[in-house]
Formats: C-alpha cells, sequence, structure tokens
C-alpha cells in the first residue's frame, strides 16, 4: 500500500520524470560510466549495480536508471519498477548519518516503539524521513538479529543495544 | 596449495589434525551476531593484546581466536577455553589481562566470570543441557573463515567421499533416505526436490541457497552463514554434484553485511582450493558459485520471488504449478533449499540416512536451530532435535520468565507463524505438530510473550508488518491485510465495536484460503491462532476497551497490590505523568489515577509482580462513550482524545491516518 502512495506523490511532483535542469548540469556522470564500466550487460547485474549506484550516491539518481536500461537494453519502466520495489534503494537521497531503528519482535516486545518514538521526536523527522539538511536519516530496520540486546538501533551500521526512550539521545 | 584429488583434501585434515594437538589451551571469543553487538571485537582485541604481551602467542601452543557464534547472545560477549570446556559470560575487554594470565597460561578457572557460579562447564550449563549441536557443531571450535579450521573439523569429507567413492545417484539417494526436511519453513521433503531436480530434462540446472532471512527475531540462518560459511558451500556442492547443476547461487540479505562478506570469502577460498571452480578435487565436475545480495524485501525469502530477484527482476512470487526442481531460475530446473537445509547435507553424505534419522522424532529427523527471544531470561540460539518439547526449550534453556512475570505465550514461525498459550507446552516442536496446533514450524523463531503482551497488540503487529512487506500482486493479501489492520488498531485504540472479532476471523480465512503465495496464504496465521487462543482478551477489547496487559495504552488503570509491593518505588520514579507519589516508605505508591495517563510503564518496571492492569471504572467519560456506541465517529474521537494525551506524554508511535479516518466495512 505504501508503495503505491510512493509511487502517486512521485507522479505528482514529477520533477523526477521530467528532470532537473541545473541538478543534471551538476551531475557526475564520470562516476556513473566508472559504475557502469564494470558491469556486464545481463539483466543479473542490474540488482548488483542499483546496489552499487545507492551506495555511491546515497540514492539512486534518474541519470542512474535511465543509463542503465540502456546499458542493459531493458525497458526504463522496469528498471524503475526494480529500483522502486527493494527497500535497500532510496529515489531521494538519503541522511550523511543513518539511524535504523530495529522493529523486530523482540524489539517491539521489549520496547522499541518507545524508542523509535523518542528518536522521531528527537530528529524532528517520521521513520523512512531525512532531515532538511541531509545530515540525519532515520529508518527502520526488520531485525538485526541481536535480539538478546533489546531494543536495539544501528547508527551507520555499529549496533547499540539495551536502548530506552532517554538513552536513544546517545545515538545522535 | 590446490587440491588436485580426493585424498589431498583427506590427507591434509590428518596433517591438521596432528597439528592442532600441539595446542594445549586456546580461547575462543563468540564472533557471532549477538556478541559482536555486546562489543566482542574489544574483548577479542584486547585478549589478543594480552596474550601477545606474556608472550603466549604462537610457539607456546596457546592462542586466541574468533569463534561462530556459541548461542547464549543474552550473556555475552562470551569466551570459551578449550580443552577444559568453561563459559566465561559478560567479559569486558577490563578483564582480558586476568583472563590471559590466569586462565591461559595457568589453566586458572576464574569464578567471577562464569554465569553460575556453580557451573564451570559449559556443557552443564542449564541452557547447553537440552541441546544437540549438528548445524552448530563447530562453532565454537573453528576459525569461521579457516577452510583449514572446517576441514580439520571433517569438513569436505562427504564431498571427497562423494566425489571418489558414492557418485551422484548415491549421493541423491542418501539425501531422500535421511528423511531431511526443508529447514526453510515449510518441511517440505528434500529428498523429493533432489531426485525431481535430478531427472529433470536439460544439461542446464542450477542450485540455489535461500539466505534471505526476513523473519524478525530470526538470526539463526546469520550465525551459520557468518559462523560456519563452509558448510554451505559443501553442502551447495555435494547438491551440484547430485543433480548435474554446473551454478549456483546463494542470496543473502543485505541487511546482513558480514554473512555476504564471510561466504564470498569462503567461496574464495574454495575456488583457489580446487574444492570448486573447475575439475573440482582433479574429478572433472565443475561448479561455479555465486553469491548474489538481496535488495531488502521480506517477499524475496519466498523461493519463487528469490529466483525471480536473482534474475535482476522484483521480487514478485509467482503460482507454483509448476515446481522450481522442474522449472525455476531461467526456467532451468533448479534445486533449492534454504541455508540450513544446505548445511545439513555434509553431514548426511558423509554419516549416511540412518545416522540421520536417528536422531530427531519419527517423520521429523534431525536437528533445528531456534532463536528463542523476547520476554525470556536466555535468549539465544538452541539447536535441539526436532520433537523436543515447546516448554523445554522456554523454561529449560531460555530459563522460563523475567523476574515477577509469568509467561503466556511462545510464537513460532517468524511473521507467518501464530503463537502457541502456556498450556500447548508439551507439543513437540516439529513439521507435524505446529500445523496441528494452527502455528507453523517457519525457519525455527521462538519469541516468548510474558504477561505484559498483549495478543491482540502482537496480531496488529505481525499483521502491521506483513502489510508493509505484502508485494501488492494479490488483493487478497494487499487489501485483506489493510482491513485486517485497521480493525486491530481499532482495537488497540478502545475503538472495538461489537462484530469486530468475527469479522477479523471471517477476513483471516478468506486471505488463507485465497492468497498466491506461501506469505500471503499464512499471513493471517498471528492472528487467527491468537483469536483461538485468546478469544478472552479479544472479547475484552472488543467489549470492554480493556486490555489486561497493560500494553494499549488508555485501556486500563495500574492497581498495587501492597502485599506483592516490596517497597522499592522504581515505579514513582519512571512514571512520565508523577502519577504515582510516595508518601511513606513502608506503604506502596499511591495511583493518582485522575493523572495517570494508563501508558504501563509502571508495570513494565515493576520486578515483584505487584502492579497489574485493571479495566477502568465505568467514570463519566466512559460512560458517555458506550451511550454514545451506534455513531463511531464520537467513541473513535474520545478514544483517540485519550490516546494522543498518553502518547504526546510518553511519546508512544503514532499512526499516519488521523482519528477521523474512516474504517471501510465489508
Amino acid at each position: 500500500m505504501s508503495r503505491l502512495i510512493h509511487f502517486c506523490h512521485f507522479l505528482v511532483n514529477s520533477d523526477y520524470f521530467v528532470g532537473n535542469i541545473r541538478a543534471m548540469s551538476q551531475f557526475d556522470f564520470q562516476t556513473l560510466e566508472d559504475l557502469l564500466a564494470g558491469t556486464p550487460t545481463e539483466p543479473r547485474h542490474l540488482l548488483p549495480f542499483l546496489q552499487r549506484t545507492q551506495e555511491k550516491f546515497r540514492h539512486l539518481p534518474r541519470e542512474a536508471l535511465l543509463a542503465a536500461a540502456a546499458h542493459f537494453s531493458l525497458p526504463a519502466s522496469r528498471v524503475f519498477a526494480v529500483a522502486s520495489f527493494y527497500k535497500a534503494f532510496s529515489l531521494v537521497p538519503k541522511g550523511e548519518r543513518l539511524i535504523a531503528v530495529c522493529q523486530g519482535t523482540a524489539c517491539h516486545l521489549r520496547g522499541g516503539p518507545q524508542v523509535a518514538a523518542s528518536l522521531e521526536k528527537r530528529l524532528g523527522l517520521k521513520i523512512g524521513q531525512t532531515s532538511a539538511d541531509g545530515r540525519y536519516g532515520l529508518e527502520s530496520v526488520n531485525c538485526l538479529g541481536a535480539c538478546a540486546l533489546a531494543p536495539v538501533a544501528t547508527v551507520d551500521g555499529a549496533v547499540r543495544g539495551h536502548l530506552t526512550p532517554g538513552r536513544a539521545a546517545e545515538l545522535l | 596449495m590446490r587440491l588436485d584429488n580426493p585424498a589431498a583434501a583427506d590427507e591434509l585434515r590428518t596433517r591438521l589434525i596432528n597439528e592442532n594437538k600441539t595446542f594445549t589451551r586456546r580461547l575462543w571469543v563468540c564472533g557471532g551476531p549477538g556478541c559482536l553487538a555486546a562489543g566482542a571485537a574489544g574483548v577479542f582485541a584486547a585478549l589478543a593484546d594480552a596474550v601477545a604481551g606474556l608472550g603466549l602467542a604462537g610457539s607456546a601452543g596457546m592462542s586466541c581466536e574468533l569463534s561462530g557464534c556459541l548461542g547464549l547472545c543474552e550473556k555475552g560477549p562470551l569466551v570459551q577455553v578449550e580443552p577444559e570446556g568453561w563459559l566465561y559470560a559478560k567479559v569486558t575487554p577490563a578483564d582480558a589481562p586476568e583472563i590471559a594470565l590466569e586462565t591461559l597460561s595457568k589453566g586458572e578457572l576464574i569464578v567471577r566470570l562464569l554465569d553460575d557460579p556453580k557451573i564451570p562447564l559449559k556443557d552443564d550449563h542449564p541452557f547447553y543441557k537440552p541441546q544437540r549441536r549438528l548445524i552448530m557443531s563447530r562453532m565454537g571450535r573453528t576459525r569461521p573463515d579457516s577452510l583449514e579450521d572446517y576441514v580439520a573439523a571433517g569438513g569436505y569429507s562427504a564431498l571427497s567421499k562423494a566425489l571418489s567413492e558414492l557418485g551422484p545417484g548415491e549421493v541423491s539417494r542418501r539425501v531422500e533416505a535421511s528423511g531431511l526436511r526443508g529447514r526453510g519453513g515449510g518441511g517440505f521433503p528434500a529428498g523429493r526436490k533432489w531426485a525431481a531436480c535430478r531427472s529433470a530434462p536439460g544439461p542446464v540446472k542450477y542450485v540455489v541457497a535461500n539466505g534471505d532471512e526476513g523473519d524478525p527475531g530470526a538470526f539463526m540462518n546469520r550465525s551459520l552463514m557468518e559462523g560456519d560459511p563452509f558448510s554451505v558451500v559443501e553442502g551447495m556442492t555435494l547438491g551440484a554434484y547430485a543433480v548435474g547443476a554446473a551454478e549456483g547461487f546463494i542470496y543473502v540479505r543485505h541487511e546482513y553485511p558480514l554473512s555476504v562478506a564471510r561466504l564470498k570469502k569462503a567461496v574464495g577460498t574454495a575456488e583457489e582450493r580446487g574444492l570448486l571452480g573447475e575439475n573440482i578435487l582433479g574429478s572433472g565436475f565443475s561448479f561455479k558459485l555465486r553469491t548474489v545480495e538481496g535488495g531488502g524485501a521480506f517477499v524475496c525469502g519466498e523461493s519463487t520471488a528469490l529466483m525471480a530477484s536473482i534474475e535482476g527482476r522484483e521480487g514478485q512470487p509467482r503460482v507454483k504449478y509448476v515446481r522450481s526442481a522442474e522449472r525455476g531460475l531461467w526456467d532451468r530446473p533448479t534445486l533449492l533449499q534454504n541455508v540450513e537445509s544446505w548445511a545439513n547435507v555434509p553431514a548426511i553424505v558423509a554419516e549416511g540416512p540412518e545416522w540421520f534419522k536417528s536422531i530427531g522424532a519419527e517423520g521429523n529427523p534431525g536437528t533445528k536451530v531456534f532463536s528463542l527471544v523476547g520476554q525470556v531470561r536466555r535468549s539465544g540460539l538452541v539447536e535441539t532435535p526436532l520433537g523436543t518439547p515447546v516448554g523445554t526449550l522456554v523454561d529449560g534453556a531460555g530459563g522460563g520468565a523475567r523476574p515477577g512475570r509469568t509467561i503466556k505465550a511462545v510464537q513460532t514461525g517468524g511473521p507467518s507463524g501464530g503463537c502457541l498459550p502456556r498450556e500447548k507446552f508439551d507439543l513437540p516442536l516439529d513439521f507435524d505438530h505446529l500445523p496441528a496446533a494452527g502455528t507453523i514450524m517457519g525457519s525455527g523463531g521462538l519469541i516468548v510473550m510474558d504477561d505484559l503482551s498483549c495478543m491482540v497488540d502482537v496480531a496488529r503487529y505481525f499483521t502491521g508488518f506483513l502489510s508493509g512487506e505484502s508485494c501488492g500482486k494479490c488483493a487478497p493479501c494487499r487489501e485483506g491485510l489493510t482491513l485486517i489492520g485497521r480493525i486491530l488498531d481499532d482495537l488497540c485504540r478502545g475503538r472495538g465495536r461489537r462484530g469486530d472479532v468475527l469479522e477479523l476471523a471471517s477476513l483471516g480465512e478468506t486471505l488463507s484460503r485465497t492468497a498466491l503465495c506461501g506469505l500471503g496464504q499464512s499471513a493471517a496465521n498471528p492472528l487467527l491462532s491468537t483469536i483461538r487462543y485468546f478469544a478472552e482478551e479479544y472479547r475484552e477489547h472488543e467489549e470492554e476497551g480493556f486490555c489486561r496487559s497493560g500494553r494499549c495504552q488508555g485501556m486500563f488503570v495500574p492497581e498495587i497490590d501492597a502485599d506483592a509491593c516490596r517497597r522499592c518505588f522504581r515505579c514513582a520514579k519512571v512514571c512520565p505523568a508523577r502519577a504515582a507519589t510516595v508518601k511513606s516508605k513502608r506503604e506502596p505508591p499511591e495511583i493518582d489515577l485522575g493523572a495517570c495517563v494508563s501508558c504501563g510503564a509502571c508495570l513494565a518496571e515493576c520486578r515483584f509482580g505487584a502492579l497489574r492492569a485493571a479495566p477502568k471504572k465505568k467514570t463519566g467519560e466512559t460512560k458517555a462513550r458506550e451511550s454514545s456506541k451506534p455513531t463511531p465517529d464520537d467513541s473513535s474521537e474520545a478514544a483517540a482524545g485519550r490516546c494522543s494525551q498518553a502518547e504526546a506524554r510518553t511519546g508512544s508511535q503514532k499512526e499516519k491516518k488521523g482519528p477521523g479516518s474512516k474504517r471501510r466495512r465489508s
């Protein structure tokens, strides 16, 4: 459901499709070309390519999706379908510092939702949003496998356990 | 050095075993996900420094290594001492010099580092007593990224035996005869897949390992991929040899970067040593194995969605009229199994099917790794023979409830599983008994819930999770879960209406019968099983707007049992509304129900079970709510008003939809 809403937002704010000329002129085509250069053209390499692009740009720029469509000889719609399907990809830039709150079952039972709410309040962001200056991104993750330390969160991949709404501030 | 014939692998093993005999004492620091998150890397670095500082490293026959998961995550970081078999718990870097000096060099036990001072031996600890470790047998004895350690512990004896004596037909026959059932959840007989894929026509076949462990609260596959990656690689090589595949893929969840790195390294090492790639062990058999990183979609754990993802498409399942063993990846015959199923294969091939069948229960041979988590004393990974009663794991290995609490239920099988009540704790954990009780084995998550967990909230949580992860392809799952989620949400916010539970049951059954893939068909399990076993809680939510667990905010008032209260006043300290006041040190705190926001913080804090949730007295507000029941908007607004007050103070999560949103009714 949320994916559908997400998609509709794009249609309405179709900057993404129309293209932002200023952003285009500043776009780092060299990095994109380097990424594509090492990629075979069979479609199964689409996902790994998008993963590397996401890592480099912290999102999937429009240019990368169009370039991928040409490279893999796929319709742009299929590249977009893949890019919007997986949670690992984002079509807008993610924050420099990523805080992911675990919402696994063990964390849910041991107070994860309260930790998430406390972080949301402190950052003034909802789960899934990035701060306006691009510094912080708040996310949820389904399970990190550190259930004994529940509730946990990661800051740029480093796990922090036994959180409480009060201790959540230490993550920032 | 490349191993170019089957005998070379066995020679290497003999040589390594002899070399290992020179060790007089070794320390193994647990490098499992739980211990690493608790700071095991720091402990390991400090220990390595201390060992080097004492000049014990290398020549003195002593060592300190990072191992795979030892299982007892709750007490991490763990350090195991070999050959004595002692287990130190909650070790900090500051303990390192003492451990190096006393334990490693002098062989003295440090009693204060034991979890229980009376139990120095790991195998005597109640957590390990009911266990039998096959899949996890090497974890704690080997370095996960060392091929030598794997070989020395018996690894690759199955492959060399298969290539030199057995042949592909016999390998497949052994797996078929073993009765191994798929460890990913369904419990489908693995042998049938093997036989079907082996007899399927066509020159191109694939083998695939499913390591997309997405169930929240489950991390056994992660521990396996990180702790013993070679067992998965060897199992897949045997599978490829048996069915005649030349290419294979391991699909790993992208949230597990260490698993990806370990598997990639294991594949690389195996290739260098001639155990993968061209002409394996000089036999002429070639097999190329690749690691694929997932994209963060729960549905990709479903086999057909997983294959779509490997092909580079969005991970949507397809209807399985044709089995993957006949037409799977790129429409070729594909042998797809969970990583834990693959890890069982080497032992079955080496030891034979009869040995495997001697472990476990009738029709459910072997062991299973369970991740025991939630509201239990000892969380961790537990491996027991199939057919072990639920209670043995929860009360034995897990140590039962936390202080002051009682265990109410255990949820098995991840989000698609169901909840078993306390009365069912003698039920054997296997692929046949669980479905009969309305739940599933799933990948082996066991989530313990005590009296602080509200079963309606649990159903809401899982439904919300599955609704967010639904791929959206079929309507029953996409729309059904949304509807169920809304009704459950209303119930948990005191906006329940008569007939809600009946409607939930009807929606759940329709969903189970009509959804396209296994995920959708099982998505109503949490809902239906909680309705089945905890009907009374649903009734209270629906009719009285009362939550007996004190989980659903605004739907109860806290009540103190003066006899059980030990006057610790922790409840008064945590109260966000300052509703609990301490009048005298000898009396329990007094709770001002007018100020109380019924957030439940005090209930969770009490260690003596002296606080419980009681129904709200019929005050003006609740009476008004009841009398205005026919107009749902009023009641929902009144309830939302109470909730938002509670949320504002305690910082609970808020739903995206506003209080005025209308619920669709069929």
